[in-house]
């Protein structure tokens, strides 16, 4: 009972945390709205009619927004992580350490508080979309299970991210880690389907955890053919989860004196 | 500790215990009020308890006008004073105090010490304090225990710590060589300082002993330049117990 009164404790700490320091937020979903209005714009023309049956600008922006909704994710972990690292230089977690609160509390905090502002970047990310012209052509139910799977695998993102953020030795470290996160998008079938890659990048960008996700929530706010891509995105998000958790709980509990 | 087992029962411990480190341990971002909120929270005091808590410490800190804005507006003073209020929001009976008043102005030292005071006097706190201001040792503590290069080299009193050391000395400036060949004879003196005239004599500094020292040497009709008492501080006592093992540094 304890562990979840003190992590609801810590999770408000953490949501005062963000409205006190709003700069963060803004960053998370600037870099995907750039990206956004850049490929949609700019390349949108091109690689609409690159995708085949006649595309233009509106059905590239159609094919490119699941992939800009991850790269909103993949955003919002880097400023976890950076969240997590900046905390543990702060005195306040030694003195959370040496009082008699559930010790999870601390992480779990950051995690519920993490996904929030993750949740609510993907939802400014998304309605930017709408704006610019994006339209779903499926209905409640499927945008409900869009959701859900998103969640999951924010839930792992977030975890590991947590866990990159206890493992970095200094702030700096922390806010370069993830990056590579960010690009994970591009080298998959957010941008460009994959067949049009050459042959070991076309393997990895099939096989990375962010392709069967993008493909699974096309499916699901398109309409486009689903395949095993849900039970894949399940499967990764879940594993990434049980890892970045096992992970960051190990670090968190570790003697502090690193 | 506390009547826990360190290792078997270290929450009732921490429970028991709290911590103020030498490094501020608020939360910068949280308004004061909040930081003292957050710790009633996370010690389960409810919300109403929590919140009246919350007020009672600020008052008493003499920290309400602040309570409003973010901790890492707060001066050096302020913070310290805000990090020991919410180091006490759980009433702990053992609290461990971590160098509390380096780098504070006086003044804030001296709010820091009453503060101190009155928790050990009103309160019943058993308080752990380290420090490197040995004045401070003298003005706060019951007992005191000098480390040395991690080892405790003695431990008592001031009082007692004061007795290890030999007592203080007046040191006396002569005007001219004749009085001060005449005081070193007649006055038995600890040291003396040929090239400045100057004489150490043992005294314990009370105004008797001063009286009697200032007509022995108008009696002798010696006129001295500058006197100055030497008391035995735990400064004394701490230069004396490290002595030996600098060299070896």
């Amino acid at each position: 009972m304890n562990a979840l009164h003190d992590s609801a404790t810590m999770l408000r700490r953490n949501l005062r945390h963000m409205l006190r320091y709003p700069t963060l937020t803004l960053m998370i979903i600037g870099m995907p709205i750039i990206f956004l209005l850049l490929f949609v714009y700019v390349f949108g023309g091109t690689l609409g009619a690159g995708l085949g049956q006649a595309g233009g600008r509106a059905d590239y922006l159609a094919y490119v927004t699941p992939g800009i909704i991850l790269m909103t994710v993949a955003s919002a972990a880097t400023a976890t992580a950076v969240t997590v690292a900046t905390d543990m230089t702060e005195g306040i977690v030694a003195r959370f350490r040496t009082m008699a609160i559930a010790r999870a509390s601390v992480p779990t905090g950051h995690v519920l508080g993490s996904m929030i502002q993750t949740l609510l970047g993907v939802a400014v990310v998304g309605g930017v979309a709408v704006l610019l012209g994006f339209r779903s052509t499926t209905g409640p139910l499927q945008w409900l299970a869009a959701l859900g799977i998103l969640t999951l695998f924010v839930l792992g993102l977030t975890w590991l991210s947590a866990a990159l953020g206890l493992v970095s030795p200094t702030v700096e470290i922390a806010s370069n880690i993830p990056m590579p996160l960010m690009f994970l998008p591009l080298f998959g079938s957010g941008f460009v389907p994959t067949d049009s890659m050459p042959g070991p990048l076309r393997w990895f960008a099939e096989h990375q955890p962010f392709t069967p996700l993008i493909e699974t929530l096309r499916s699901l706010l398109l309409g486009t053919p689903m395949g095993d891509n849900a039970t894949v995105a399940i499967a990764w998000g879940a594993g990434i989860a049980l890892v970045g958790y096992l992970w960051a709980r190990k670090l968190y509990n570790r003697d502090p004196a690193r | 500790m506390a009547g826990h087992h360190l290792t078997r029962e270290a929450q009732a411990v921490r429970a028991a215990i709290g911590v103020t480190g030498q490094y501020s341990a608020v939360d910068g971002l949280l308004t004061g009020e909040e930081n003292l909120r957050l710790m009633a929270d996370l010690r389960h005091l409810g919300r109403s308890r929590g919140r009246e808590r919350a007020r009672e410490l600020l008052e008493r800190f003499d920290l309400t006008e602040a309570a409003g804005k973010p901790a890492a507006t707060y001066s050096g003073g302020m913070r310290r004073r805000l990090d020991l209020a919410m180091t006490l929001v759980g009433d702990p009976r053992i609290i461990f105090l971590d160098e509390p008043t380096t780098g504070l102005d006086p003044r804030s030292r001296r709010t820091m010490w009453q503060i101190i005071r009155g928790l050990v006097a009103d309160h019943g706190v058993t308080i752990f304090l380290t420090t490197q201001y040995l004045e401070e040792a003298d003005q706060l503590a019951h007992r005191i225990a000098v480390l040395n290069h991690g080892k405790m080299v003695a431990r008592g009193t001031a009082e007692e710590l004061k007795r290890l050391v030999p007592g203080g000395h007046v040191s006396l400036r002569f005007a001219d060589p004749h009085g001060f060949e005449t005081a070193s004879q007649g006055l038995r003196p600890i040291s003396r300082e040929e090239e400045t005239l100057t004489l150490h004599v043992p005294s314990d500094g009370g105004v008797r002993s001063l009286r009697a020292l200032l007509d022995w040497l108008d009696g002798a009709s010696v006129t001295i330049d500058e006197l100055a008492v030497h008391a035995p501080d735990l400064d004394d006592v701490f230069l004396a117990l490290t002595q030996e093992s600098e060299p070896a540094r």
